[in-house]
């Protein structure tokens, strides 16, 4: 098996505030092979985007970095500790952008109002000329737009001459991912990290963009990190799951094996609260017991255990799991399934 | 673009309309007229006048017609662009008001120019190294700034001017220029003296402005096109220059209308304070005298120039913003 693009290893990133200490990635690991799509689930404030932030060295303080590894790989060279790199160096701006792009959550709001899009990717493609194209003589402008006109096209953009020139805020919701989607691979990036990029998007445009996504992906064979809140998203979209909980790996695994045989109580009840058409209509919609915690106040032991059916008093309120093989290429945090680590005092 | 200025500039005459029937009547508004502000400055001094030779003045002037009649004639010589004569100095406004407009445009500029060119930088850098020592200072520098009254601040340079340096620093011209025709070694005589009193009249701006600034940028800069732009890779200040601080621009552009005429009538303490040849001490003496068309004229111009100034910033602003610039309405 290739060696993977990104390898993120117990990741810690914490928010100094005066109130108090907020642990918002508190441990976090995965990997990325090249080509794979794996999905980062979770609800809000699970730490998902700001895992995003992470990799791409943008936390905003007084949120920071405080411990773990993220390694990144160019081809056969050796791989990258981005968290050793400055967030403001030129090394950590050429990956930016170049190697590791981003499509952002809102297209609403992720591009300026006061420059056309065109103008907005044809500055990506000029800032990162020189990795995405080595030699040859310095891009103009025009030939920018003209590479800009191409991506519009490539991504499904009708009329993408005229598109170039448009505000972000003349384009549709649709359009608007569509041009962001452009900008994001504009570079050739190894690594795209797609941050909710369906969620303020209706429906129906959002099965297209995910069609697009997924057919772009195979065809440039681009790595993908797909963060979301929608499982149902990330059954279309991934063959790798990570399920985050309070900042931390609850479980992870292959897609057919989250879906099919979840481990962890937590990812149980998140499936068991998908509306499904198979049941009894007019029933309640199970959720899961009690609510995520405040930030502040952190539960003890393993942070789900307030919410979880079958928490073991005792060990679960005292100890923090450690993510563990549960199958082949399963992996899950959870004492249910290491009873000899539970029973260790 | 071309319709949004177009139905701006349709608009000026009717604005002016307007402004010039309320100038009137609030010129007119105090009771008596020049006449008895007149008889009671000679009477203080001893001297007296007939009231024939009252009623002849009266007469002469129109004051005894009725207050539209006094309008429409006065109407009449501002638009063959007469603006009439002052009852007190017994000189054309047009003579009065000219020069000492210019150099009121002249320190009201200056005044505006060194605001936005350390207001903005100020801001810019605060925002971006919040709760920096720098930032920290800057604050207090502005709370200072916004606190202290201009016209104590001029009385304070000027003392200490002269008390360590031996300078007089009042005035816009050296002795030798105060009188003489312009010239360009007149001209700069004025650039070596404007600087103090546009710094003077500057200070408050430049301290609410930078504090605007800062705040603006505060909130661009949490808003997700600025993650985006650092996702791209941009090194940081180019990406602040390009996108947030753009933005956060545009709402102190729109300020530009009101600013220039706050300038205007601003500057009158200090322009008494700091003996300035401008249009603020002018306008104070007519308005006491009840020197109506002196008075008026002044306003008028005052309006002129708001409108001015609100149609320049309206300018910009569509220039600045494509929101505005593309919504046509």
């Amino acid at each position: 098996m290739t060696p993977p693009v990104l390898e993120v290893k117990d990741l810690r990133v914490h928010f100094l505030l005066d109130e108090g200490v907020v642990r918002a990635v508190d441990g976090v690991s995965f990997a990325v092979h090249p080509g794979q799509v794996v999905g980062i689930v979770g609800e809000s404030g699970c730490g998902k985007t700001v895992t995003m932030k992470a990799i791409l060295q943008i936390v905003e303080p007084p949120g920071r970095v405080v411990g773990g590894q993220i390694l990144f790989r160019k081809d056969s060279a050796p791989p990258v500790d981005l968290t050793r790199l400055s967030p403001k160096g030129a090394a950590m701006r050429a990956i930016r952008g170049a190697e590791i792009a981003l499509i952002p959550q809102e297209p609403m709001a992720a591009f300026s109002p006061v420059h056309t899009v065109g103008d907005q990717i044809i500055e990506a493609l000029r800032l990162h000329e020189r990795q995405w194209r080595p030699t040859g003589p310095r891009l103009s402008r025009h030939e920018a737009r003209e590479m800009t006109v191409d991506l519009f096209r490539s991504v499904g953009i009708s009329m993408p001459d005229q598109r170039v020139d448009a505000y972000s805020w003349q384009l549709s919701g649709g359009l608007r991912q569509r041009a962001m989607i452009a900008m994001a691979l504009s570079c050739k990036p190894r690594l795209l990290i797609a941050d909710e990029p369906t969620t303020a998007i209706d429906v129906t445009t959002q099965a297209q963009i995910l069609n697009l996504l997924r057919d772009l992906q195979r065809r440039h064979g681009t790595a993908i990190v797909f963060i979301t809140h929608d499982l149902g998203v990330i059954a279309q979209m991934a063959r790798y799951v990570v399920v985050m909980y309070l900042g931390r790996v609850m479980e992870q695994g292959s897609v057919a094996d989250i879906f099919h045989a979840p481990k962890h109580p937590y990812t149980r009840a998140l499936l068991k609260s998908i509306p499904s058409l198979h049941v009894i209509p007019r029933t309640l919609l199970p959720t899961i017991a009690g609510s995520i915690p405040h930030p502040l106040g952190r539960p003890h032991g393993c942070p789900f255990h307030p919410r979880c059916p079958d928490a073991i008093p005792g060990v679960c309120t005292e100890r923090v799991p450690a993510l563990r093989p549960v199958g082949p290429q399963q992996l899950a945090s959870c004492f249910l399934y290491h009873r000899d680590e539970a029973a260790e005092r | 673009m071309a319709r949004y200025v177009l139905k701006r500039l349709v608009l000026l005459p009717v604005l002016l309309f307007l402004f010039s029937v309320t100038v009137f009547a609030i010129v007119q508004a105090p009771p008596g007229d020049f006449l008895t502000t007149y008889v009671a400055t000679l009477a203080s001094s001893g001297s007296s006048i007939s009231a024939e030779q009252i009623e002849a003045l009266r007469r002469e002037y129109g004051l005894d017609r009725p207050i539209w009649v006094q309008y429409i004639r006065w109407m009449q010589n501002v638009l063959t662009g007469n603006l009439g004569l002052s009852l007190e100095y017994q000189r054309p406004n047009a003579e009065l008001i000219g020069e000492r407009l210019v150099l009121t445009v002249v320190l009201a500029l200056f005044a505006f120019a060194i605001t936005w060119i350390v207001a903005i930088p100020a801001g810019i850098y605060s925002a971006m190294h919040p709760r920096s020592a720098l930032d920290y200072l800057l604050t207090v520098l502005n709370y200072i700034g916004v606190a202290t009254p201009n016209f104590m601040l001029a009385l304070v340079l000027m003392w200490g001017a002269f008390a360590y340096f031996g300078l007089s620093i009042t005035g816009l011209f050296s002795p030798d220029y105060v009188e003489a025709p312009w010239s360009a070694a007149r001209g700069v005589d004025l650039l070596k003296h404007v600087w103090l009193p546009a710094v003077v009249l500057g200070v408050a701006g430049t301290a609410r402005l930078t504090r605007v600034m800062r705040a603006n940028l505060l909130d661009e800069l949490n808003k997700p096109y600025v993650t985006t732009a650092r996702a791209k890779g941009l090194p940081e200040w180019r990406l602040v220059l390009r996108y947030p601080a753009r933005l956060a621009l545009n709402p102190l552009v729109s300020t530009i209308g009101w600013y220039l005429p706050l300038l205007f009538s601003g500057s009158l303490i200090v322009a008494t304070v700091m003996n300035l040849p401008n249009i603020g001490p002018l306008l104070l003496r007519a308005l006491i005298n009840q020197d109506m068309y002196l008075a008026g004229s002044i306003l008028l111009i005052y309006c002129f120039l708001t409108i001015l100034g609100t149609l320049i910033s309206d300018i910009l602003l569509a220039w600045l913003d494509p929101r505005i610039r593309l919504d046509e309405g």
